[in-house]
């Protein structure tokens, strides 16, 4: 029987990288293939050439055994390749049949579409309702809705680009049904992540990206996240120390705060109840878009709309303060986006300093540009961020670096209270190992924190205990060694009612 | 299909010699113009780059149209880092001569001499009024402020022709729209006897100073800037959208103000209906000609300003028409996007599929 797919010395050359080089890859028909890589090793590149989305400089494709050279989108579906991308491409104020028909050729009227679907949900376990609107869905219930868009088209190759990271533990494993279900009916699966076990527990083959090349061929069942994860990043990463917190008081906190929803299709904050003390790190899970960005901001200060007298820092209400009388008190922030949120894109790393940092301001406002210079390249060279100097353009360090060089200039102001989002998105493994330890030793100089994540792995890694958010509310705190991914991952779908409560 | 891609790492001795490239693509679509109409392009050039740089008394009346270009441009330069759209200058300006015009109107023989800075202080003053309407309309009604500034030009026009055709009319002036010449008090010093030279110069020399330190040198300019550039890292931060709303349109509208009040104060001498020529206007171009910066808004407004003596120019000696001024201002502004762009930017034949 012929390959599904083979790629033949893929190269792809970017202005200034080498996205890929030389990349070979064969996938057999139901097979559940993986690409595995860091970010920024080429997954991506790839994914979008065998879509039709990017032309490679050189190499082959051969589909079903024929050389074919893929020019759009539209020429990937008519061979018979569907992607299922990250972020998902839907409508909000239209029905998830509405979403779906318009994707399609017009040969179908939306009942046909809406009969297609409710028949291809029932078929694959995917529960979709063709006729909610697509806001009122939750975000892995708009990732079936993706899922029976590709599969509409009976793909012969399905690609999916990190499909779990904004799904609970429990809708990964409803997912893993489906694909195994897809495979045995001779469909073929090019599965993107960067998870470890969610590729040794749902792939036959693995191969391994780094930097552009192919690094590794494997049977993901025969090998450990630690040989995998050599693979991927050439070593494996460091242990973290974490010592027992010593808990201080009560830094900063909030009790039934209710904040609503900005935006049409945001989410309120209802009844959310914080204390977090001195010296221990607090990390909230939950499914990306519940809310954790509204807290966060009411916390740091962006939002200003949080009732009077709903949240202390060291006892006084600061609910009306802005983030700079905050700052002034010891609570600093580290927002999700990097890139025009942390830093302005097209300012120097020095200047950015200055949006949180006024150690180098004279009276009146004065600028110390020495001063300002010298803080960058302490904080350049003591976070190890790999930049041209003070004087670099913030948009010209990698995402990783960025992220190191954020975090370092809010570590470094020896913050009481730290809130932090996503710590470690996009920053490679052996960096997101010196993120996290930089946290744990602000935990143990003393400093309260506050982690958001979608990585669970993480929050595991670095908290003392664990809360959850679900559709603006947030969980009870569970200390991490009683709490199990299985629980977190029920809390994340909004049940903790009547269970392990603790104030 | 042509198709317009970034490009890696723009150069950057291009980026600084852009403004110079697009004045010679503006020189050359120029000749190709004296050419069409039949003139002579050298001597056509000669009108717009040489003629106004040849004489003390030509560099004297350069510096009579920079100087409120210089002034203006500064205070837009400020709006446009901090991302607010500003284009009612003109109208900005027109208020700051009304309200000059009318300090100045109240002088008497025995005023002091310190009567003058009161009349400019009343330009300023009136500018950043008409500014601020604008602030309060974006502010409190969400207004776009590009829309209410352009708007209040024309209002700002009418509240001119009203005073001179109605109550300021000069009642000795013959029924002509103007008001009163102006005492000699108010009038701004002249540097050199015989030139129309002033001490604007001075005046505009030292804002380009103070606004190159606010900028770059002080923390309100720092955080005026971020909120331009990345709203989002400025909200971050903490710093209010708001105050950098107020700053920036007061700021630009008293320069512009006060551009106007050194207008009548100075070569104009009185108030006429003929008080607005399009320096509010020609301004936004001297701002991003100078890539925004206060040095680089004075050399562009120089040049700005030989292309205002060397449309007149053509026309009482070559006859052509008078428009070229604003062709060539237009064409400038043209040729320095298109630049930027190919330098960040660079066009690639894509076949179609």
């Amino acid at each position: 029987m012929s390959l599904r797919l083979e790629l033949r010395g893929i190269t792809k050359q970017y202005p200034s990288v080498r996205a890929n080089d030389g990349v070979s890859l064969q996938v057999a028909p139901g097979q559940i293939h993986a690409v595995l890589g860091e970010n920024g090793a080429g997954k991506s590149t790839l994914m979008k050439i065998i879509f039709g989305a990017v032309k490679p400089d050189a190499g082959e494709v051969f589909f079903n055994g024929q050389p074919v050279q893929i020019k759009s989108p539209q020429e990937a579906r008519a061979l018979g390749i569907s992607m299922v991308f990250q972020h998902f491409s839907l409508f909000d104020t239209l029905t998830a049949a509405e979403n779906v028909w318009l994707g399609l050729d017009k040969s179908l009227s939306l009942a046909e579409v809406t009969a297609r679907i409710r028949e291809v949900s029932g078929a694959y376990g995917l529960e979709v309702d063709p006729e909610r609107h697509v806001h009122s869905l939750t975000v892995g219930e708009r990732q079936r809705v993706e899922i029976v868009r590709a599969l509409l088209t009976k793909p012969q190759l399905l690609i999916l680009d990190e499909p779990t990271s904004v799904l609970t533990p429990q809708a990964v494993d409803k997912l893993f049904v489906t694909l195994r279900q897809l495979a045995a009916e001779g469909c073929a699966i090019l599965y993107i992540s960067h998870k470890l076990d969610e590729i040794r527990a749902l792939c036959h083959h693995c191969t391994v990206l780094r930097g552009g090349k192919v690094t590794g061929e494997v049977d993901p069942t025969k090998e450990t996240n630690a040989s995998l994860s050599r693979l991927m990043i050439g070593a494996e990463p460091p242990e973290l120390d974490r010592k027992p917190p010593t808990l201080g008081d009560v830094a900063l906190s909030c009790k039934g705060l209710d904040v609503p929803k900005l935006d049409p299709f945001g989410v309120s904050l209802s009844q959310v109840s914080i204390a977090l003390r001195a010296g221990e790190i607090v990390g909230i899970a939950g499914v990306s878009g519940n809310g954790q960005q509204a807290l966060m901001a009411v916390l740091s200060g962006e939002d200003p709309r949080a009732p009077q007298g709903s949240v202390h820092l060291f006892g006084h209400d600061i609910s009306r303060a802005t983030p700079r009388q905050r700052r002034h008190m010891g609570l600093h922030s580290v927002p999700e986006e990097r890139l025009g949120r942390g830093a302005v894109p097209t300012l120097s790393l020095a200047q950015n300093t200055l949006l949180t940092r006024n150690d180098a301001i004279g009276p009146g406002g004065w600028l110390r540009t020495a001063a300002i210079t010298g803080m960058a390249a302490q904080l350049i060279e003591r976070y190890n961020v790999k930049a041209g100097g003070p004087q670099a353009l913030a948009k010209s360090l990698s995402g990783g670096n960025l992220q190191k060089f954020i975090m370092g200039r809010e570590i470094d102001a020896a913050p009481k209270v730290l809130l932090v989002s996503q710590p470690t998105w996009g920053v490679d493994v052996g960096a997101a190992a010196q993120i996290r330890g930089e946290l744990l030793k602000l935990r143990d100089a003393g400093c309260a924190v506050l982690v958001v994540s979608e990585e669970l792995d993480e929050l595991f890694e670095v908290s003392d205990r664990l809360m959850v958010m679900a559709q603006g509310r947030l969980s009870p705190s569970v200390p991490v060694d009683e709490a199990t991914v299985e629980m977190i991952g029920a809390w994340m779908s909004g049940l903790w009612e009547g269970e392990h409560v603790q104030a | 299909m042509f198709k317009l891609e970034p490009r890696a790492a723009p150069s950057k001795v291009l980026t600084l010699a852009s403004p110079l490239i697009a004045l010679l693509v503006t020189v050359v679509v120029g000749v190709a113009l004296f050419v069409a109409l039949g003139k002579d392009p050298v001597a056509g050039l000669r009108m717009f780059f040489v003629e106004p740089l040849k004489s003390g008394y030509a560099l004297s009346e350069l510096s009579i149209k920079a100087v409120p270009l210089v002034l203006i441009g500064l205070g837009l330069a400020v709006c446009y880092r901090a991302n607010i759209w500003n284009i009612g200058a003109e109208g900005q300006f027109v208020m700051g001569a009304v309200f000059a015009g009318g300090v100045a109107m109240q002088a008497t023989p025995q005023s002091s001499p310190l009567i003058l800075v009161a009349v400019l202080g009343a330009g300023m003053l009136g500018g950043m009024l008409w500014a601020a309407i604008v602030a309060v309309l974006r502010d409190r009604a969400n207004a776009s402020e590009i829309l209410v500034s352009l708007m209040l030009v024309y209002v700002a026009e009418m509240v001119l022709s009203y005073l001179v055709y109605g109550p300021w009319k000069d009642p000795a002036g013959y029924n002509f729209p103007q008001t009163i010449t102006f005492l000699e008090a108010t009038r701004l010093p002249k540097l050199i006897p015989g030139f129309r030279l002033n001490i604007g110069v001075a005046v505009a020399l030292v804002a380009v100073v103070g606004f190159a330190i606010f900028l770059f040198r002080t923390f309100a300019g720092f955080q005026l800037q971020v909120g331009g550039l990345a709203p989002a890292a400025a909200r971050y931060a903490g710093f209010s959208s708001r105050r950098a709303l107020w700053t920036a349109l007061l700021l630009s509208g008293g320069m512009a103000g006060l551009a106007g009040a050194m207008d009548v104060a100075g070569p104009q001498g009185q108030l006429t209906p003929y008080v607005p020529v399009g320096y509010g206007f020609a301004a936004i171009i001297v701002a991003f000609v100078g890539r925004l910066n206060p040095i680089g808004i004075v050399f562009s407004a120089v040049l700005m300003s030989m292309f205002f003596i060397g449309g007149e120019l053509a026309q009482s000696r070559l006859g052509l028409p008078k428009a070229l001024t604003g062709v060539f201002q237009g064409l400038l502004l043209f040729a320095l996007l298109a630049c930027d762009t190919f330098i960040h930017q660079r066009l690639r034949w894509v076949s179609t599929p």
